[in-house]
């Protein structure tokens, strides 16, 4: 392997400059780098896709509420506001929730009391349409429903999971700020490694120039070096963030909720994550070249 | 392409300081034809090393023009630099030798920088370093090597390539008088060929080895004309100056 690499940086550069030199720590930064952005690439699109998941499952959902205390005038509400909304255009399908399964559900919060009389609790039925919950749809049924169901309130889930999203578009934001935020200390780190390789190697390249080298050829050299350096580093900082990924999905699937499973990666997130020490790469490499260019045009 | 019998190089009016501070060369005019022998000579300080420098285009001038196989070098873009460069052997004052490559590889790199293939540069870095007395020592560091052995690597690194123009900073100062000998030989081969090879010693005995060939003196960073190698037509230099 050593000898594959050092065939590599000599290739074409007539190991015009010591490869020690130019290597250094910058495999071991790459390759830190690198494993941060997956973790956060990872996050991001696991991020996305629990979003995606989670909003494209209550899209087209509503909770009819029918909010009457008087258990007669509540049934009969509810009965109408059901035969109504079957009869609505654009409803794929109405459920009355059984008041035992309500109970039930509130149970863990009210403790006993929920299972009594004590506690009134308004009626609901699930409501899926065949398309989105938009306003205009929402409009036309509460018009539907005035009539035959005065005490009917009608909630988009997707509404009740808002202040949610918005968490997740800023965690999401979150993820790519911190993405570009390691992308430039790489490019940064590059900067800084090449400039000490020019200075380091000053002398030499000198001389390349004296024997008609071009700044081509010198960046070429270094280029390489980087290109080496970086997809080293790359290879192992991928493979340590996409095992820690790897590691904390079978964590979550552990926790056995679909809420959490909606946010598992799939093969294409998976492709995404394996170009991060690609994408890498080509930042290190253009930083490079771009450095070393600019110092040796300052040089006769 | 080689440049036979023309002007190879042309200072007019050319002067050279370094920051701020006063002239190390002033008001130098002369013409270096194609296929000359020169010997730059001057007492130490007098602005030898910064007159090859200029040569070897490591340095603009502060004022005047240079004119090199044809083109303004002053005005020249950086770009273009190296495809002049290539047509230049430089041999340095302190040899200036990449100290992590072999002997092979350092007399190598001229060819290799002009794109020749490994295949194509093997047999003749390989005759060159036997040539100066080195072909058993192809793998071998600078720092392993003397101070003659690396004077010899630094020669044929700057005559592998063929150069139009040799320009060598006290090249036989470290070597011993065989390879000296040895050394004028090759040059004049070159001079035969139409290589321009300028020399800058302080060795006398070496200006009398060389036939036909001028003599540029340096004094206080301005030129003295002895041979009358410099006005053109240039004048015959004097038998005393000869073999």
């Amino acid at each position: 392997m050593r000898e594959a690499i050092a065939s590599l940086r000599s290739a074409g550069s007539a190991q015009l400059l010591p490869a020690t030199r130019l290597g250094g720590p910058m495999p071991w930064v790459i390759a830190i780098m690198v494993a941060l952005t997956v973790l956060a690439m990872g996050g991001a699109l696991a991020l996305a896709n629990f979003a995606a998941h989670t909003r494209a499952g209550l899209e087209g959902v509503l909770t009819v509420q029918i909010v009457e205390p008087d258990p007669v005038k509540r049934n009969a509400q509810v009965s109408r506001a059901a035969a109504a909304l079957s009869a609505a255009s654009g409803v794929a399908e109405v459920r009355e929730v059984p008041e035992a399964e309500l109970r039930g559900l509130v149970e863990p919060w009210l403790g006993a009391a929920a299972t009594s009389d004590v506690v009134t609790l308004p009626a609901l039925i699930d409501v899926r349409l065949e398309g989105a919950a938009d306003a205009a749809t929402l409009a036309r049924l509460r018009g539907e429903l005035a009539p035959v169901a005065p005490a009917a309130r009608i909630d988009p889930q997707s509404a009740w999971l808002g202040p949610v999203f918005d968490t997740i578009r800023a965690l999401r934001w979150l993820a790519v700020t911190l993405i570009l935020l390691l992308t430039a200390a790489s490019a940064a780190a590059v900067w800084l490694a090449a400039g000490n390789a020019l200075d380091t190697n000053r002398e030499t390249i000198e001389i390349v120039h004296h024997l008609g080298g071009n700044d081509a050829q010198i960046a070429g050299i270094f280029q390489r070096s980087v290109l080496i350096d970086a997809a080293i580093g790359g290879i192992a900082g991928l493979a340590f963030g996409a095992a820690t990924l790897a590691l904390l999905g079978t964590r979550f699937a552990a926790l056995q909720s679909g809420m959490v499973e909606s946010g598992s990666l799939s093969a294409v997130d998976w492709l995404v994550i394996a170009l991060v020490p690609v994408a890498m790469t080509v930042v290190a490499v253009f930083t490079a070249r771009r450095t070393v260019m600019a110092r040796l045009g300052r040089m006769l | 392409m080689m440049i036979v019998g023309g002007d190879i190089v042309r200072f007019d009016n050319v002067g050279l300081r370094y920051g701020t501070g006063s002239e190390v060369l002033s008001d130098l005019s002369f013409t270096l034809h194609a296929g000359r022998f020169y010997f730059l000579t001057g007492a130490s300080g007098a602005g030898k090393t910064s007159l090859l420098k200029l040569l070897y285009l490591a340095q603009r001038p502060s004022r005047g023009a240079i004119r090199m196989f044809g083109g303004d070098v002053v005005t020249l873009p950086r770009t273009r630099l190296p495809t002049f460069r290539r047509r230049l052997g430089v041999v340095f004052q302190d040899f200036r030798l990449v100290g992590h490559l072999s002997a092979f590889d350092n007399v190598a790199l001229p060819l290799r920088l002009s794109g020749v293939s490994e295949a194509e540069l093997r047999q003749p870095v390989a005759d060159m370093l036997e040539w100066v007395g080195l072909g058993t020592r192809c793998d071998a560091r600078p720092a392993t090597l003397s101070g003659g052995e690396q004077q010899r690597v630094a020669i044929a690194r700057a005559v592998i390539a063929r150069p139009e123009l040799l320009v060598a900073d006290v090249p036989t100062g470290n070597v011993d008088p065989e390879m000296a000998l040895k050394l004028l030989r090759l040059s004049e081969a070159l001079k035969r060929l139409g290589t321009t090879v300028v020399v800058a010693t302080h060795d006398v005995h070496l200006l009398r080895k060389v036939p036909d060939s001028l003599i540029m003196r340096l004094d206080h960073g301005r030129l003295a004309d002895p041979t009358g190698a410099l006005r053109y037509p240039p004048r015959r230099q004097p038998a005393a100056m000869g073999t």
